[in-house]
């Protein structure tokens, strides 16, 4: 019977790159010269792990490759070797080498051979450099036993088939297979299939295939060797048998041989499987189909509210059945349980989506050890409030921008160190990622005491750009914020870095996104703050429900400014086609909600309505309503699941009477309403029927 | 009202099952029967009232709550070009599964009524006539007759083609 192994290799890669996490964020907080025994314990483990898996599901590159890794974290561990930077250096590349190979073959692709065998040698010749102190003794000892696990005991299957001219170049298969018994035990199966019959056979072609087991320590290389003049003249496939088939060192040989071979079909049909397995995981690997691991108590404290919320069911159940007006304080008693329990279920199956900051934060050690020492910069990093839980999804997506930003800061932020000296500033600038909750919300600090933001030239480069006039006058925090703007850079130099001006404006887009705000504090010579305000969740949000004729929307509370009621003489119109809503000093464009979406509405004047002012990136519009209902906290589902994406719609949710309510979005509503293909086409009918009549 | 276990509905038919045969849920619609592979149906429910979705097409009836899910639902008149009717009491959603090319999508059809299941074997349905370029039947699976009727067995999955149903409804 066999096993298709491919079903647990999405939880081995998972669990590697969690491995790799670990390994990485463990080197990072290692001292060097006095390293901590536990600490590089944990480190070795996690190379263990790794080695161990790959080597089961047989990913034998990567087994290999963690196991001279795994072979230097064990010297390190007994001692024999020292925690050198170089060492501590190497390891990490051969991390990231590690990640790359992983998801290469998570995604069917080709690992990068040239890159893994280079970071293999270094890591060999490290090795072999010995600590050059203690215990040279031992550290010879590790490297053998190394090269002993490499080349162990095994059984090489070889499929040789040569080619029907075999003979013709002087080859005789024969000694080919003395030479090969010179090297171990063989046992040979002969296919005598394509052999003719006597009449048709021509005795100076070869029609034999064979397939042959060698049990020996000898190397691929040695066993090539042999094969070596007849390369060019037959199909010859060399494989090792996995480790586990050769456990069994029993004297009768025959009977492992049978085993193995058995093991050999499975291992036939396994190698088919993987790679259509694979190439199914492939296309779900777009949609985010990842796996959370939650931890047994939240599970437990799950089962318990569910237990809970059962028993206030049969309650309410049984006071139904035989209800006399006397129960009715039991009623309510009930149904406020029930309300409280499904109020508990829901935040805690919240919190089964929450994960601590620290996952996104851990990936800053090493980048800005890399970047700093790239840069030439000293800077020390440090973080408060890693414990801070967030969403998974807004976590994932948090990510990149956090990066972008932190590049930022250190690139642009903080000085070379004799300009800090200059300054007057200690030489080691200092970079602060802080997290911590706000009400609903997430607020995510980047701190730099750095040289802050340059106003005079942000803003003569943005008068460049025409993105400023020339003798407009803003406030400092408009300034800032003028650094999101597209195509903006004011890196004096293009560095590899950043300074392309792409960035940042992605990392707004990206925040606004999620739902969020960035805010800027600068001051000049003093340093940067990056305030990112986000929501806990993306699956619920707070809501504003509104009326149009017999329609119910939402409107996501962040967006909303005021609601007013519509005086007309602060209506205006332009050019007898926008309406335009004087809003104190400033003018906002009226969305007439029932035009955009083609609906009925009460009343089409706008003094018989309400106007909801809201923003729409960083612009305020007034969206015309009949009437506003409730606030509430909504679930946010899906439209496209079983539809598709509708213009100015984000997504809908089921109201307290189980019907669905369609969420607004207000970048979409603003674009639909710019250029409402419904009004355009109908405006033209309407013309072409004047012109008939 | 609801028939939401398949398995129910097959031990409900008390036919022979062959290999060659296949069930079919029929429905009425304008008087003329059709049928849908019953292992696409997910259940049946009475006609509620759905919540519009703005700026969608006309046969779009809207949208509604199945159990936490949000699922449109499809006027199958509408969809058809066939004059759209006041809903009545036989009226009925059918919720479908329908695979398209990449994903799979539940969508509720609203139809006059319910009728039958139908065990068809695969050498009774007749591939629809040639109309000609005119009309492309790509969401119609075959035809075949019971008790001397016709019945038009669709292929769902086409049911949502775009081009398809704009096509035929241009001819109405």
């Amino acid at each position: 019977m066999s096993i298709d192994m491919s079903q647990f290799h999405q939880v081995f890669f998972e669990e590697s790159f969690e491995g790799l996490d670990i390994m990485e964020t463990g080197l990072m907080d290692l001292d060097l010269g006095a390293a901590n025994d536990e600490e590089i314990n944990t480190i070795f483990r996690a190379a263990h792990s790794i080695k161990g898996g790959a080597g089961t599901f047989g990913f034998t590159d990567i087994s290999s490759f963690t196991h001279v890794m795994e072979t230097l974290l064990d010297e390190m561990r007994d001692g024999c070797r020292e925690v050198t930077r170089e060492a501590v250096d190497l390891l990490l590349a051969s991390i990231d080498c590690l990640r790359e190979m992983l998801s290469a073959v998570d995604a069917g692709d080709e690992i990068d051979q040239v890159r893994k065998d280079s970071l293999q040698k270094d890591l060999e010749s490290l090795l072999a450099n010995g600590s050059g102190d203690s215990k040279p003794q031992s550290v010879q000892q590790t490297v053998e036993s190394s090269k002993d696990e490499t080349t162990s005991q095994g059984i090489w299957k070889i499929t040789f088939a040569p080619h029907p001219n075999l003979f013709k170049t002087g080859n005789d298969p024969v000694r080919i297979f003395r030479e090969l018994k010179t090297l171990g035990v063989l046992t040979s199966i002969v296919d005598i299939s394509k052999l003719p019959s006597y009449f048709e056979l021509d005795p100076e072609e070869s029609y034999l295939t064979w397939e042959m087991k060698l049990d020996s320590e000898c190397s691929e290389a040695e066993i090539d060797e042999v094969f070596a003049w007849v390369d060019e003249e037959c199909e010859l496939t060399i494989s090792k048998l996995t480790e586990q088939v050769i456990i069994d060192d029993s004297p009768e040989e025959e009977i492992t041989v049978v085993a193995t071979e058995e093991k050999t079909e499975i291992e036939k049909q396994d190698s088919v499987k993987p790679v259509v397995a694979r190439k199914k995981t492939n296309k779900k690997a777009g949609s985010e189909n990842s796996s959370i691991r939650v931890g047994i108590d939240k599970i437990d404290a799950l089962i318990n509210m569910v237990g809970e919320l059962v028993i206030t069911q049969s309650m309410l159940s049984q006071i139904s059945e035989n209800f006399v007006e006397s129960d009715l304080e039991k009623l309510r008693d009930g149904i406020d349980e029930l309300e409280r329990n499904t109020r508990e279920l829901q935040e805690n199956v919240m919190q089964i989506r929450m994960l601590p900051i620290s996952f996104s934060f851990n990936r800053f050690p090493r980048l800005v050890r890399d970047m700093a020492s790239k840069l030439g910069k000293n800077i020390e990093l440090k973080m408060s409030g890693e414990q801070t839980e967030l969403d998974k999804t807004v976590m994932e997506k948090i990510g990149d921008p956090l990066v972008h930003l932190v590049r930022n800061s250190l690139d642009h932020g903080i000085e070379m160190p004799d300009v800090r000296k200059a300054a007057g500033k200690p030489e080691v600038g200092t970079l602060q990622l802080n997290a911590y909750h706000e009400g609903g919300n997430i607020v995510i600090e980047i701190v730099d005491d750095g040289a802050g933001l340059n106003k005079e030239r942000i803003l003569s480069k943005a008068r460049e750009n025409g993105l400023v006039g020339e003798d407009e006058i803003l406030p400092d925090e408009k300034i800032h914020e003028l650094i999101f703007a597209p195509g903006f850079s004011t890196a004096a130099e293009v560095s590899d870095v950043s300074g392309r001006g792409v960035s940042m404006d992605v990392v707004m887009r990206n925040i606004r996104d999620l739902g969020g705000v960035v805010e800027i504090k600068s001051e000049e010579g003093k340093g940067s703050t990056f305030t990112i305000r986000l929501p806990l969740t993306l699956a619920i949000l707070d809501g504003q429900l509104i009326r149009v004729g017999d329609h119910v929307y939402i409107i996501p509370l962040v967006s909303i400014v005021e609601s007013l009621q519509v005086e007309s003489e602060n209506c205006n119109s332009l050019a007898g086609k926008a309406e335009l809503y004087k809003l104190r000093e400033e003018y906002i464009s009226i969305i007439r909600l029932h035009k955009a979406f083609n609906i009925t509405p009460d009343s089409t004047e706008l003094t018989k309505g309400l106007l909801v002012v809201a923003e729409s990136e960083g612009q305020k519009v007034g969206i015309f309503v009949d009437d506003l209902l409730a606030q509430q906290q909504v679930v946010i589902k899906s439209l496209e699941t079983n539809y598709q994406k509708v213009d100015g719609i984000s997504g809908a949710t089921i109201l307290g009477d189980g019907t669905v309510a369609m969420i607004l979005d207000m970048t979409g509503l603003v674009h639909l309403s710019r250029n409402n293909p419904v009004a355009i086409s109908n405006s033209q009918s309407l013309i072409t029927e004047e012109a008939v009549a | 009202m609801e028939i939401e276990n398949q398995s129910e509905t097959h031990s409900m038919m008390n036919t022979d099952l062959d290999l060659n045969a296949e069930q079919f849920l029929s429905f009425y619609l304008a008087g003329e029967e059709y049928g849908v592979d019953i292992l696409r149906v997910q259940e049946i429910k009475c006609w509620e009232n759905a919540t519009e979705v703005p700026n969608s097409p006309d046969y779009l009836k809207g949208v509604i709550n199945l159990r936490g899910t949000i699922v449109p639902v499809i006027d199958m008149r509408q969809r058809f070009g066939i004059e759209a009717i006041e809903y009545t009491k036989t009226t009925v959603v059918i919720v479908l599964k329908v695979e398209d090319a990449d994903r799979e999508r539940t969508v509720g059809f609203i139809v006059d009524a319910v009728s039958d299941v139908y065990t068809i074997e695969s050498e009774l349905l007749r591939a629809p006539p040639e109309t000609g370029d005119s009309i492309d039947l790509g969401f119609v699976k075959g035809l075949t007759s019971i008790n001397e009727k016709m019945v038009v067995l669709l292929d769902i999955d086409h049911l949502l083609d775009e081009e398809k149903i704009s096509e035929s409804q241009n001819l109405h």
